[in-house]
């Protein structure tokens, strides 16, 4: 369909230029607003892969919870613009380290996309596998049956960060 | 051309006409319904404490909320020097238009063919999904960002405190919001508005146990159902939604006496109007919400489908008055009491109410 053409391509492109925009200015409360457009674009394109209630999800959780706690955060600390004219001073080879590591990333990230995109048609196709995926009541069963470990592993996981942070926030003096 | 305009308003093609006009009407009617409330706030207000309210402007004053937007058209737009140009412009646009896109998913009435115009009959909604309630939460929740980023675009303290307070609140009160939400999707086992709507329809069979056979008295609604659990829901969601619009008694992010107006201090004219809209449409659309999840919608003891839509006005009308009642009867709690009911109070609440309320769906198959 056409349609459905269209709207992948204003998705992804929400999706990839609110992702640059993250990272290609430097305020950063801009950023975050920046992120927030582009996880909007990544429901976009989760509903034309038929899974709203990803898309819902998506939004619920990133958009709404967990962007909300960074942009509070950016704005309590009050974080400044980043001082473009001392970054450029600097030589391109004498750059910070972080620049170094994030191209190796980059690099690795770019290869396992390619990996991805070239192995495509060993999985059979894109969304062809598990039609019914969208159905909130099987999503339920699958995430409560098949991936019970996982499920519970994840959720030990994030209590033990959360019970972590606690008790290094609440630590007197130091 | 005149044909074919014709021919759109004819079978099959009207169908598009019939959609296109729910759209208009939604939208109109949600933007008119935030000046009828700005009206009736005042005249409530005004009669609960022995006052007049408006008179001046047209009959009984009717006419006060068309001077009063004419006014804020008029205002000249003030931005402050400091402030952030782009968000301080964008932020009152997410406000609107995030209050608006939540009614997408709610109905207001059965399906109707407009008195035998359109041959298949049409849904009074304008999108039927199957995660509706999820994506009222989803962008009632996107929502907050507009209120933040005004807070902080404006460059001022008073500003970036209610900013900050109204984010810590929502947050806070979107739990017990969600866990009230599951336990209507658990009643109803679906996520559609329409399904949930649907199984509203009729009476109960018994009154307190299945033992107790007392049927066709008590109306099928969620509110009632497996008493007192329906009941405690609906208030829970109810109360968490008076949060989330940010309404007397938990209307911290503009208290006047401790920051000015909050989060808009430092608008004007339209950007002003825009937040003020929003605010109100917020509470016509936690009220609808409620009113499908929890009143039966449009669904009414004796009342045929044809006139439900009707009725769900009727019971919109009666929430909103509840909301209004509230602002002008309680004071405003203190802001860790505040905390202290959102996380304390309303959240185990919620969170056993859920519990109960599975155990209920497991026992009785209900």
């Amino acid at each position: 369909m056409a349609f459905d053409l269209i709207a992948f391509y204003v998705f992804a492109a929400i999706t990839v230029l609110g992702a640059l925009a993250v990272v290609g200015q430097r305020n950063p409360v801009y950023s975050v607003v920046a992120i927030v457009g582009s996880f909007c674009g990544l429901s976009g394109l989760y509903v034309l892969l038929e899974a709203p209630f990803v898309a819902v999800v998506q939004i619920i959780i990133y958009a709404g919870a967990i962007l909300v706690l960074f942009l509070f955060t950016v704005m309590l600390l009050n974080a400044t613009r980043e001082d473009g004219a001392e970054w450029d001073r600097s030589h391109p080879y004498y750059r910070p380290g972080p620049t170094r590591i994030g191209g190796v990333l980059a690099v690795v990230l770019l290869g396992q996309l390619l990996w991805a995109m070239t192995h495509i048609a060993d999985t059979g196709g894109i969304g062809e596998q598990q039609p019914a995926a969208s159905s909130v009541r099987l999503l339920g069963r699958v995430l409560f049956t098949d991936y019970m470990f996982a499920f519970e592993v994840t959720s030990i996981l994030i209590i033990a960060a959360m019970v972590g942070a606690v008790v290094l926030a609440g630590r007197k003096g130091n | 051309m005149l044909d074919f305009v014709f021919s759109l308003f004819r079978p099959p093609y009207n169908w598009w006409v019939a959609y296109a006009a729910i759209v208009g009407v939604i939208f109109m009617a949600l933007q008119i319904s935030a000046a009828v409330m700005v009206y009736f706030e005042r005249k409530v207000s005004a009669w609960m404490q022995q006052r007049y309210g408006p008179t001046l402007v047209g009959p009984s004053g009717t006419l006060q909320p068309i001077a009063d937007v004419v006014k804020l058209i008029f205002k000249e737009e003030l931005r402050p020097k400091a402030a952030d140009s782009l968000l301080f412009t964008l932020a009152p646009v997410i406000s609107v238009a995030t209050c608006l896109i939540a009614f997408a998913p709610v109905p207001f009435g059965g399906s109707t063919t407009f008195f035998g115009w359109l041959e298949e009959p049409v849904a009074l909604q304008i999108a039927d999904l199957d995660v509706g309630v999820l994506v009222v939460f989803a962008v009632a929740s996107v929502g907050v960002y507009g209120i933040v980023l005004a807070g902080w675009a404006s460059n001022s303290k008073y500003a970036l405190l209610g900013g900050l307070r109204s984010s810590a609140q929502m947050i806070s009160y979107e739990l017990a919001y969600g866990m009230a939400l599951a336990t209507v999707v658990l009643l109803a086992g679906s996520m559609s508005f329409r399904e949930i709507v649907d199984a509203q329809a009729g009476y109960f069979a018994y009154l307190v146990l299945p033992s107790i056979n007392i049927p066709d008295v008590i109306p099928r609604w969620n509110v009632f159902a497996m008493f007192p659990f329906g009941l405690i829901a609906f208030l829970l969601f109810f109360t968490a939604g008076v949060a989330e619009t940010n309404r007397a008694p938990f209307d911290f992010p503009e208290a006047e006496q401790e920051l000015v107006a909050g989060y808009h201090t430092e608008y004007s004219s339209m950007r002003f109007a825009m937040f003020f809209m929003a605010e109100y449409i917020n509470m016509v659309t936690v009220s609808a919400v409620a009113v499908n999840l929890f009143l039966g919608g449009w669904h009414f003891p004796f009342v045929p489908e044809g006139y439900g839509w009707i009725m769900f006005l009727v019971k919109l009308a009666a929430l909103l008055f509840f909301y209004l009642w509230l602002r002008w009867t309680l004071p405003r709690v203190r802001y860790d009491q505040l905390m202290t009911l959102g996380w304390k109070i309303l959240l185990p609440v919620a969170t056993i109410n859920l519990l109960a309320v599975a155990a209920g769906v497991i026992a009785f198959g209900l």
